[in-house]
């Protein structure tokens, strides 16, 4: 086993997927030169050179314009959108191009971009660069989206999204970046769309993903203490989602709560919640509870930031509650 | 090309999107259409100076750029009348053409955005070194979208083999390029990116070519991107359904004095005008034998509506 950081490892995605593949390149502000505004492509710049690893004027949708032109002509770009929130500024070149390009030209090519966004609250970033906005993504068929919650899955799902024929949102949340793990010495692809149980347990379904993950094993070990076993699952990808995982696990815990850093409204939480009602009507004791951020934009003071994300004892509480039926 | 080849290029343009208006009063088009007629020398003469591995990118307005890349009419008219086309399935029609086997990347129904896009194309022909060039046709309307500032300086400070054609047809959708911005010449913006622009009249196919030329030639050698606008004159309204009561009485009829063909027409001795006259004839056999092949393609399979979301 070795250590590496969350960060370190989607460094050595791109820089493995680099060697591996000569048409892959990166794209986007201050990643070169500066190795990137979280340093999570330092040192790409002297080890593949400037034509593929490449800054480029703050013009986000210049950025994924061209990823995607690049991408039509048999390149296979990564870009980086510095922070998540920034995908509002190029969101016609991600929902109404990048998307529907392969649905609009019956196939005729593949659209391989991979965006790296930057996502997530909880390091006082304020408003407009605080957002987990993966959900903003969720209508827009066409798109893959990607949101690991380890850093052997950073580095295992990037490989499997730039080696993807579509497009695919890969949503990096930055207060991970300095998450530490110990993984096997040879990292490997993960597949997409796949679901992963990260802690077994009977009494009810926890999913969550990225930092709402840690914090729902952190909620289980809680919990455990009391008597209740909570099985956490991460989603990994968002678009396409492992229903079925979740499902089998419900049909077998007969609770669920789910775990989001957004607003509930037009989410995937509230869309799994809405289709485990759906499938699992039987399977389930009570009604399955969504936690979410409330609905307002993330604040910036400690204090408001705090109270605005979904913590471990909200968790606790929901599941506690649910365990008086 | 020589003249009665540029004609006949730019005639099929013209019967071309004539017949598709037919066919939508006729109820045989579902959907929106806008037609290029009266600036047929712009795509027929960049495309008459591109190789075949060069990169080509449309507006909405795009029907001639397809046609000079050498789409072929049936597969347009049958994807427009909402059939299983060879290029599209149906699922694009008149707004979103493509065929990737002609390096035509396509249209974009929105404004501005396949600038950026064709920049990325000249990013992959800078990186593979084999000289292809990228060109891209925005309408005047286009140069206030922030995505076309974004690609144009994009391209500039990367050297960029692109060049963008603005097609200035005067007027911004249904409102004068005049009265939405405050520079004579559309042109003059490319000095604020550091690149070349040049100005010339788009109803002159000769003119067209040789500023192309230059263009093209520019970026292929590896100098970077130009903006070439091209003046001209739309003959018909903004979309199909236009009534276009926003243009001076008087204002259409001037224009068919100065559009491409009549522009040959007027100069031509009798010898040339038989010439022209044959070559109406077999453009008019070319679109009826297209338009009876697109009929013959079968609407889609409404089973297959999901298909080709993913790879």
């Amino acid at each position: 086993m070795s250590v590496l950081t969350y960060r370190e490892a989607i460094k050595q995605a791109q820089a493995d997927a680099l060697a591996a593949d000569p048409t892959v390149f990166l794209l986007g502000e201050d990643i070169a030169a500066a190795g990137g505004a979280f340093k999570v492509t330092d040192g790409l710049m002297d080890a593949f050179g400037s034509d593929r690893v490449m800054d480029t004027p703050i013009s986000e949708q210049a950025i994924i314009g061209a990823a995607i032109g690049a991408a039509l002509k048999g390149a296979r770009p990564v870009a980086e959108l510095m922070f998540a929130d920034f995908a509002g500024v190029c969101f016609d070149q991600i929902a109404n191009q990048l998307a529907k390009y392969r649905y609009m030209t019956a196939g005729q090519v593949s659209v391989p971009v991979t965006i790296r966004l930057a996502n997530g609250a909880g390091q006082g970033f304020g408003s407009q660069h605080s957002q987990s906005v993966e959900n903003w993504f969720l209508n827009v068929p066409g798109l893959k989206i990607v949101a690991p919650g380890s850093v052997e899955d950073a580095y295992g799902l990037l490989r499997s999204s730039i080696a993807d024929d579509d497009p695919v949102l890969f949503f990096e949340h930055k207060a991970m970046y300095n998450v530490k793990a110990d993984v096997p010495p040879e990292l490997v692809p993960i597949p997409l769309g796949r679901a992963h149980v990260v802690r077994s347990g009977d009494d009810v379904t926890i999913v969550a993903s990225q930092a709402m993950r840690r914090r729902a094993e952190e909620a289980a070990d809680k919990l455990s203490a009391q008597g209740i076993a909570a099985e956490v699952i991460d989603p990994r990808t968002i678009l396409p989602f492992d229903y079925e995982s979740v499902a089998a696990s419900v049909t077998r815990t007969n609770r669920l709560v789910v775990v989001q850093e957004s607003s509930a409204a037009g989410s995937w939480g509230a869309t799994l919640v809405a289709r485990m009602a759906a499938e699992c009507f039987e399977s389930l004791d009570l009604a399955p509870v969504l936690i979410s951020a409330p609905d307002t934009p993330v604040p910036y003071a400690g204090a408001l930031e705090a109270a605005w994300i979904p913590g471990v004892d909200d968790i606790c509480t929901a599941v506690l509650a649910m365990d008086r039926y | 090309m020589d003249l009665p080849d540029t004609y006949r290029a730019m005639a099929r343009i013209r019967r071309f999107e004539e017949r598709l208006m037919a066919l939508k009063e006729s109820g045989e088009i579902p959907g929106s259409i806008h037609l290029c007629n009266g600036q047929e020398a712009i795509p027929v003469g960049a495309c008459g100076v591109l190789r075949e591995d060069d990169y080509v990118s449309a507006t909405y307005r795009g029907h001639g750029w397809a046609i000079a890349r050498g789409v072929g009419l049936a597969a347009l008219f049958a994807e427009m009348m909402g059939r299983d086309s060879p290029i599209s399935g149906g699922r694009a029609a008149s707004p979103y053409l493509s065929d990737a086997s002609r390096n035509f990347i396509g249209e974009n129904s929105i404004v501005g955005a396949g600038v950026p896009i064709a920049a990325g194309a000249a990013l992959t022909a800078k990186h593979r070194g084999h000289g292809a060039v990228s060109v891209v046709s925005i309408g005047d309307g286009a140069m206030n979208q922030g995505n076309v500032h974004e690609a144009l300086n994009l391209a500039a400070v990367l050297d960029l083999p692109m060049v963008l054609v603005v097609e200035n047809n005067v007027y911004s959708e249904m409102s004068r390029i005049e009265d939405m911005v405050r520079v004579h010449r559309l042109s003059e913006r490319a000095a604020g990116y550091g690149i070349p622009g040049t100005v010339v009249d788009g109803n002159d196919v000769d003119a067209v070519t040789a500023a192309m030329a230059q263009a093209v030639g520019r970026a292929r050698e590896g100098s970077g991107p130009s903006l070439v606008e091209a003046m001209t004159e739309r003959l018909v309204g903004h979309y199909s359904g236009d009534a276009q009561q926003y243009r001076p009485a008087g204002e259409v009829a001037a224009a068919k004095e100065r559009e491409p063909l009549a522009r040959i027409r007027q100069a031509a001795d009798a010898e040339l005008t038989a010439r022209l006259d044959t070559i109406e004839a077999e453009i008019a056999a070319e679109i009826d034998a297209a338009v009876t092949a697109a009929r013959a393609i079968p609407f889609p399979d409404p089973a297959t509506v999901t298909e080709h979301v993913h790879a």
